[in-house]
């Protein structure tokens, strides 16, 4: 296929996101059920209520939080958009409306984890399996994006691939540092405490950074150096900073087959990247970690917006209009 | 019945094990796609017999349980929507394969080409100078009156005069083993997929048995259609852009449509992919629109262009017909085909060969008659009880009137309906269909199956060999659509 329709990259950006938030979801959930084994399970389970801001909605449709409540509400409940099944869902029928395009392998995996899912029941999810559950979500999301980096036609919609997983990989991060910054920050003075030095870990291992972490830092941990890790460090795949470069990267290269992004984005991607190379996590924490992580967010949205603008179809005219676009020459 | 003939069957006859799948197999009074006629046995299939006696129930059972997973796992589903709940069904695909034979096929490809060549002549003469209708061979208001006839299409010139592009020929077998025409199906056939994918999953369940048995290949059918749809671009374009045009994946046969713009490696796109400017037609892109040219469209003619049917169609292009008649984009297959695979009309197909290409049909019609016309309808009506009643215009198998086995009420309903409106009928003989050997619920049993080839035209026409037979999967049914219990057989055609 010489030239990709707007509806598929939006198709392809889309599906890489939900695949990417399935597993990061999963890492949380994960990281959480080791939480509640040391703390009142109660008080753990609100906490990825609050990664979402998801508390009040919560309380509304499902009375008390629970931990087998809230592990329903974010794996196998169909009402909520943000529950595992929701994304793996969503990611399919994105891939199902992309059949013409990606690898029958993509679609075979997908499709396949997406009938295994649906055979999951309560009993699945209880708090006892719910590591194994997660293990197994975990591994069908990366077999996902191995096939994909696998079989996957290295034409613009890679990239559009790539641009999506590693937005959503950024995004989640920083979601990630910041409420579990604030959540563990009022216990500085357990500071070097079993307890606290325990829950820096388990945040490292949702992360999938624990071993890294300590390349890097093989002595102590604190805060800091955690949220400085997941946010700046240059060579751990999942951290903010590695996500921006690949998206800066995979708009590059799609610049270079023609298909290029809108100065906006490129000048706004290209400030961020240069602020990670610059900044100290303990000048971030001084000007306000919550603050700069919105501000980071915040650009992540504004670039999928522009992409979307750009690259998606957004502007193009709906039935009934008929004026020339430029682009049609 | 059937005598060893084969080394391991001798053996396992020998040694007590004789497993031989086809031994209970009785197929009644039926043509057996496997077995022949008692006194003229198909030879043709002694390899493929042969094969299947060396494997037992419980591995064919296990590789037919293997093959429908692969089927679900793959997507090669039609999906069926309630609620919130989308649910994928697969086409049941029978294990054993019906095959035909070199000289049957020979036959069948000229009668498909020349009944697709004849009504191709038919359709560009009703919609230029109606010289068949004038000269009464046809009756006029069969065509004209016919809500398939599509006015916007007067007057146009075609490339190559081709109207279908694919066509599908719907066929049975009789008890004596010939084949006939029940029915053309010239809008937006369907099932090509399931011809090629069957031949996948038979090669993959039973590798050895292709291997040995010279069967011809349907794998090049992806790139004959695309070679077709391209010569019958618009004049004077260096590249022509082809699409597939698709109602989207909420369509039951959005599997096929995927299928086969990869096969042609072709953008599937949707209406909301195309604009119409300056009744050109173009694709938004991820760097602008794009020029298209030629779009092989699955969707019917009522959804094509809002701005002339179906006002309310999202599925359409607005403006696409202008584009079209305008000579800027071929439409395949052409709109208002549907008026030559109707049912009425079918019934002068022998006629309309007659009278373009002074030749007698080469496959036969099944006997129909036109409740239109006076006599036919007196007959239908004094016959009811043994005829099948079929409402023309319809296609799935709905508002079919079987009369042998309508109820009184059935009955007189549909006596009510056709003296009401007598047009909208036609009436045939109980159809016989042969049956071929069925893997059904852990036994081999006879099961009627019909045959629908798929041939394509361009500047000529080719016939992809075998084509797409359907099994009716219910103990004596012969009502093969997917939609009311039917599954699909991988088709042999004999090299």
């Amino acid at each position: 296929m010489n030239s990709l329709l707007a509806r598929y990259a939006d198709a392809i950006f889309w599906m890489a996101r939900y695949m990417e938030r399935a597993e990061d979801l999963a890492r949380i959930l994960d990281v959480n059920e080791t939480f509640s084994r040391d703390s009142s399970g109660l008080q753990d389970w609100s906490h990825v209520l609050h990664l979402y801001a998801e508390e009040e909605e919560f309380k509304e449709e499902h009375g008390e939080i629970t931990p087998d409540k809230v592990i329903r509400y974010y794996v196998l409940d169909r009402e909520n958009p943000g529950s595992i099944r929701s994304c793996i869902g969503a990611a399919r029928e994105n891939a199902r409306s992309l059949r013409p395009l990606i690898s029958t392998e993509m679609w075979m995996q997908l499709n396949t984890f997406f009938r295994q899912f649906g055979t999951l029941t309560d009993a699945n999810i209880s708090e006892h399996r719910l590591a194994g559950l997660c293990s197994w979500i975990k591994l069908g999301c990366q077999t996902y994006h191995g096939v994909t980096e696998g079989t996957f036609f290295r034409d613009a919609g890679w990239f559009f691939y790539l641009i999506g997983k590693n937005l959503e990989r950024a995004d989640q991060m920083t979601r990630l540092i910041d409420v579990k910054y604030h959540l563990l920050l009022p216990r500085e003075v357990e500071v070097g405490s079993a307890v606290d030095v325990s829950q820096w870990m388990a945040v490292l291992r949702s992360a999938a950074g624990y071993h890294a972490y300590r390349r890097i830092h093989p002595r102590g941990m604190s805060a800091m150096q955690v949220a400085g890790f997941l946010l700046l460090n240059d060579q751990f795949p999942r951290s903010t900073r590695s996500c921006i470069d690949a998206v800066a990267t995979a708009l590059d290269r799609l610049g270079q087959m023609g298909v290029v992004a809108p100065d906006n984005s490129i000048r706004s991607l290209a400030e961020l990247r240069a602020d990670f190379e610059r900044q100290t996590i303990k000048n971030i924490v001084g000007y306000g970690l919550h603050e700069y992580l919105d501000g980071v967010q915040l650009r992540l949205l504004e670039l999928a917006e522009e992409l979307g603008h750009t690259f998606f179809g957004y502007d193009y005219p709906q039935p009934g209009q008929t004026q020339l676009q430029e682009s049609a020459g | 019945m059937l005598i060893a003939s084969s080394q391991q069957e001798f053996i396992s006859m020998a040694n007590g094990t004789r497993t031989d799948l086809l031994q209970n197999y009785q197929p009644g009074p039926y043509f057996c796609e496997m077995l022949g006629l008692p006194d003229h046995p198909a030879t043709y299939t002694e390899q493929l017999r042969d094969k299947l006696s060396q494997i037992d129930i419980a591995t064919l059972r296990a590789r037919a349980h293997d093959a429908d997973e692969e089927l679900l796992n793959l997507g090669i589903t039609f999906t069926v929507y309630s609620d919130r709940m989308a649910i994928d069904r697969i086409l049941p695909f029978d294990i054993i394969p019906r095959v035909i034979s070199q000289n049957d096929w020979a036959k069948l490809e000229r009668g498909i080409i020349q009944r697709v060549t004849a009504l191709n002549l038919f359709l560009k003469d009703i919609y230029s100078g109606q010289k068949i209708l004038k000269d009464g061979v046809v009756p006029a208001e069969l065509v004209l009156g016919n809500e398939n006839f599509r006015k916007e299409m007067i007057g146009l010139e075609l490339p190559h005069g081709t109207y279908i592009n694919i066509n599908g020929t719907d066929l049975l077998r009789n008890n004596d083993g010939e084949f006939m025409v029940l029915e053309d199906n010239g809008r937006c056939p369907s099932g090509v997929s399931y011809v090629i994918e069957n031949r996948h999953l038979m090669q993959r369940a039973f590798s050895d048995m292709l291997n040995s048995i010279g069967v011809r290949p349907v794998s090049n059918y992806g790139p004959k259609l695309l070679e077709a749809l391209l010569q019958v671009a618009p004049p004077g374009i260096d590249n022509p852009q082809a699409v597939l045009l698709s109602a989207g994946t909420y369509n039951s046969a959005f599997f096929e449509h995927v299928f086969l713009s990869r096969e042609m490696g072709i953008p599937l796109v949707e209406g909301r992919d195309l604009v119409v400017m300056d009744d050109h037609v173009y694709m938004k892109t991820i760097t602008g629109l794009e020029p298209v040219h030629v779009i092989y469209r699955r969707i019917d003619d009522a959804f094509l262009d809002p701005d002339v049917y179906n006002p309310d169609s999202v599925l359409g292009v607005a403006g696409i017909v202008k584009a079209y008649q305008a000579g800027n984009v071929t439409l395949a297959n052409a709109i208002g085909t549907g008026v030559a695979d109707d049912k009425a009309v079918y019934a002068y197909v022998p006629r309309i060969i007659r009278y373009y290409l002074d030749e007698d049909a080469i496959l036969p019609n099944v006997e129909t008659h036109i409740c239109r016309e006076k006599q036919d309808l007196g007959y239908t009506l004094d016959h009811l009880k043994e005829l099948v009643i079929k409402p023309v215009g319809e296609s799935g198998g709905y508002g079919i009137t079987v009369g042998p086995k309508a109820s009184r009420k059935q009955l007189a309903d549909c006596r009510a309906q056709l003296k009401a409106k007598p047009e909208n009928f036609i009436s045939q003989p109980m159809i016989q269909l042969s049956v071929s050997p069925t893997l059904v619920n852990g036994k081999v049993e006879p099961r009627h199956v019909d045959l629908r080839p798929y041939a394509v035209t361009g500047e000529s026409t080719w016939v992809l060999p075998g084509g797409l037979t359907r099994v009716a999967l219910p103990k004596g049914s012969i009502v093969v659509n997917s939609s009311q219990g039917g599954g699909s057989k991988d088709t042999w055609v004999l090299e």
